[in-house]
């Protein structure tokens, strides 16, 4: 590969502010979840990229971790989601504000 | 030469099916565009030689997560969102800035390289499951246990959470 | 490949108190599996749990360790730290059992259990020497706590603030990740000695790759201990969830928070501190200010208490922009203290709490006639968090402030005594109101004999502290005289 190291993190920066303008503008939290993936996946880029051209495995055992988290964090979100789901009818996080001062 | 063509062709389609997925007011759509996006990923893990990882990517990624997600959209039946994307707070405004100063950090990247990823005659080892499997149970022993307890957690809450009757 | 190399028997003994907390978080779950229905047994294993891995980490308090190949450090700093966490999670178990029975899910072993996960997130959090520990750690504290907000599953406050804990505790996970990713980019390893080395060796790839990591890595840690202006979520989530779980979300994440970040900014980015001072200066500055001044406004007391304890942490962030073992000292100092009270005095609320009220500032007025002696309690808690002699909250605030004041940063300084000024409005305000005659139905209707005790015992607690604080000092100074 001949794509310079610096092109593959650009990548990611770029997936990365996609993902967090997608957070917060997008008032649908399973949209705004699917974002929080997004920048994940950019997180990953970046140290797989770095992973390349350090020569070393440390950025992909990273990368298997982070995976790992996405996995757990979707699956609590998803249950939250469905509780909340089951109690207002709603995922819409502007209609989601029951507390005031 | 062909790779560094096909590396920005997937780089395009990642870049392409992010805003589709950020702008599309239907989470189906949204969904699947992010399916995309983890394949076109997973490729240039591909390219750049990270093996292991990039079967990772489809399989939980593409395969688990978003499978995931679509079920939840699905079992919520959820229908379009309301109107586009608003500035409401001081906050958001904040955070805009902020990701510009991200574009600026890109630029400043992009002009100013000196990281070659590709040696003639490097020998790249670390993108296969031996390496990998090797640092996880040598050098990434606790890391890798304490995934596990992440996992526990998940599952515990996750079955807490979403049961009906428990 | 040599296997000993990572992993020998002393790791193994290391780590005992995690695995003890492991093993009594499983036993929980299979109590609570077994239809055991008394909440107090499953109660008094997890306290047993907490007990003995305290007694483990004693045993570790000796010299410096260095476990699994350089990803965990034992030294005093991180045991001083698993006391506290401990500390706070008796606590919170002894507070909770009259909450959750008021609230329907008493016998629930899973809350003690994510309790134990959260304590073990946040002891690897403080040994960490690697910031995949630290990342990991900070995960698992984050998991089971955003269960534990959303935990009353058929409240629907409960439900949203566990929504948007998680929500914006995934997003700074991002963020932190981020960051992660660009330090191991830049140093080429994630390890704190190996970051020391490549930057003072100057074999740092790209200094804006530092720059950025640093920043989205601190950007991470001010989502997660709320500072401004990253700290929106915070009223809402500390409202919405069970009280006694705010007890524990306004202290044990701050607590590890700030551990991390010493470590992290002493031992990683030591070399490179100076160039962070002014955004230290500016966020401690703008969050004490506006977290003081939107605690003002408050009615509800959770939310009162969650701008408070916003404010709080601006206060701890002078102790990392100066940096120092006098500071250190101070800055765990200030968190023993904070943390103890804030835990009491969600206490007295969550006691205070019912269905529809008990969480105004209105509703306590008369409280004082009808329980003089918690009220005398909460006053001691409200009078400390502002800081007032002789309670243990004037010691960890004139300590924070004279370090401060030592390494010349006067003006923040005088930032700081002003906001301590206007908080004593707040704090004072709940006294008062506990203080005037209102004859209505009783506010505290049941409460748990243990649980007062201990509030009790608190409260005294931070009077003795704030009268002779020596052997306190002693600790923190010993504690902070490792890392600095």
């Amino acid at each position: 590969m001949v794509v310079p190291l610096e092109h593959v993190i650009a990548l990611s920066m770029i997936l990365f502010s996609i993902g967090v303008l997608g957070v917060l503008f997008r008032r649908n939290a399973i949209t705004i979840f699917m974002s929080i993936e997004l920048m994940l996946n950019a997180v990953n880029l970046a140290l797989v990229g770095f992973s390349r051209y350090y020569n070393s495995v440390d950025g992909q055992v990273f990368v298997f971790l982070v995976m790992t988290l996405a996995a757990a964090e979707v699956a609590v979100g998803l249950a939250i989601i469905i509780a909340l789901y089951r109690n207002r009818q709603t995922v819409n996080i502007d209609e989601i504000n029951l507390m005031k001062n | 030469m062909f790779t560094s063509i096909f590396f920005y062709f997937l780089a395009s389609i990642a870049i392409a099916s992010a805003i589709f997925v950020v702008l599309n007011r239907n989470a189906v759509y949204s969904a699947i565009a992010l399916v995309l996006c983890f394949f076109s990923l997973a490729v240039i893990y591909l390219l750049l030689e990270a093996y292991v990882i990039a079967v990772l990517e489809v399989f939980i990624y593409a395969g688990a997560i978003m499978v995931l997600f679509l079920f939840v959209i699905m079992l919520l039946n959820l229908g379009l969102e309301d109107a586009f994307p608003y500035f409401r707070h001081l906050q958001r405004a904040l955070s805009l800035f902020m990701v510009g100063l991200f574009f600026v950090g890109i630029f400043l990247i992009m002009f100013n390289e000196q990281g070659i990823l590709h040696q003639p005659g490097e020998k790249f080892s670390a993108g296969d499951i031996y390496a990998l499997g090797e640092a996880l149970f040598s050098k990434y022993l606790l890391p890798f246990e304490v995934a596990s307890l992440l996992l526990l957690v998940a599952l515990i809450g996750t079955v807490y959470l979403a049961k009906r009757k428990i | 490949m040599d296997i000993s190399q990572f992993f020998t028997s002393a790791d193994l003994f290391g780590i005992a108190p995690e695995i003890i907390l492991t093993v009594t978080a499983l036993s929980v779950l299979t109590l609570e599996m077994l239809h055991v229905s008394r909440p107090g047994i499953i109660l008094m294993v997890a306290a047993l749990g907490l007990f003995l891995a305290g007694a483990l980490a004693i045993n570790t308090s000796g010299d410096e360790q260095i476990l699994f190949g350089g990803m965990l450090v034992l030294n005093r700093f991180s045991v001083f730290f698993d006391f506290l966490y401990i500390t706070i999670g008796l606590l919170t178990l002894i507070f909770s059992q009259g909450y959750l029975e008021k609230r329907g899910s008493a016998s629930r072993g899973e809350y003690p259990a994510l309790i134990l996960f959260a304590i073990i997130g946040m002891m690897l959090m403080t040994r960490a020497n690697d910031l995949v520990i630290v990342f990991l750690g900070l995960e698992l504290l984050s998991l089971s706590l955003y269960i534990l907000v959303g935990f009353l599953r058929h409240d629907q406050l409960s439900n949203e603030s566990g929504l948007k804990y998680l929500l914006l505790g995934a997003f700074a996970t991002g963020f932190f990740l981020f960051g992660a990713a660009l330090t191991y980019g830049a140093a080429g390893t994630t390890n704190y000695n190996g970051i020391v080395t490549a930057i003072t060796n100057n074999t740092i790839l790209s200094d804006t790759y530092l720059f950025l990591g640093i920043g989205l890595l601190l950007i991470g840690f001010a989502f997660k201990v709320a500072l401004v202006p990253f700290h929106m979520w915070s009223p809402d989530v500390y409202q919405g969830a069970p009280t006694t779980v705010t007890g524990f979300l306004c202290t044990a994440p701050k607590a590890a928070g700030f551990g991390a970040l010493i470590i992290l900014f002493n031992r990683a980015f030591v070399d490179i501190h100076y160039q962070w001072q002014d955004i230290f200066w500016i966020l401690s500055a703008m969050t004490m200010t506006i977290g003081n001044i939107s605690a003002l406004i408050q009615h509800n007391v959770k939310r009162m208490l969650a701008f408070s304890s916003v404010s709080h942490a601006g206060f701890l962030i002078m102790g990392i922009l100066v940096l120092n073992e006098t500071s250190i000292s101070a800055v765990l100092f200030y968190l023993v203290v904070y943390s103890v009270v804030n835990l009491g005095a969600f206490a007295i609320v969550s006691a205070a709490e019912q269905e529809e009220r008990g969480l105004n500032l209105k509703d306590y007025r008369g409280l004082a006639a009808q329980h003089p002696w918690l009220s005398a309690a909460m006053t001691i808690f409200m009078l400390s968090l502002a800081g007032f002699p002789p309670t243990a909250g004037f010691v960890a605030k004139f300590g924070l402030f004279s370090a401060a004041v030592s390494q010349g940063y006067i003006g923040l300084v005088i930032i700081a005594v002003l906001n301590t000024l206007i908080s004593i409005y707040y704090y004072l305000r709940l006294v008062v109101n506990m203080y005037m005659q209102k004859e209505e139905s009783t506010l505290i209707l049941s409460y748990k004999m243990l649980a007062i005790v201990f509030v009790g015992l608190i409260a005294i607690m931070m009077i003795i502290l704030g009268i002779t604080p020596g052997y306190l000092l002693e600790i923190v100074t010993e504690a902070a005289s490792t890392v600095a």
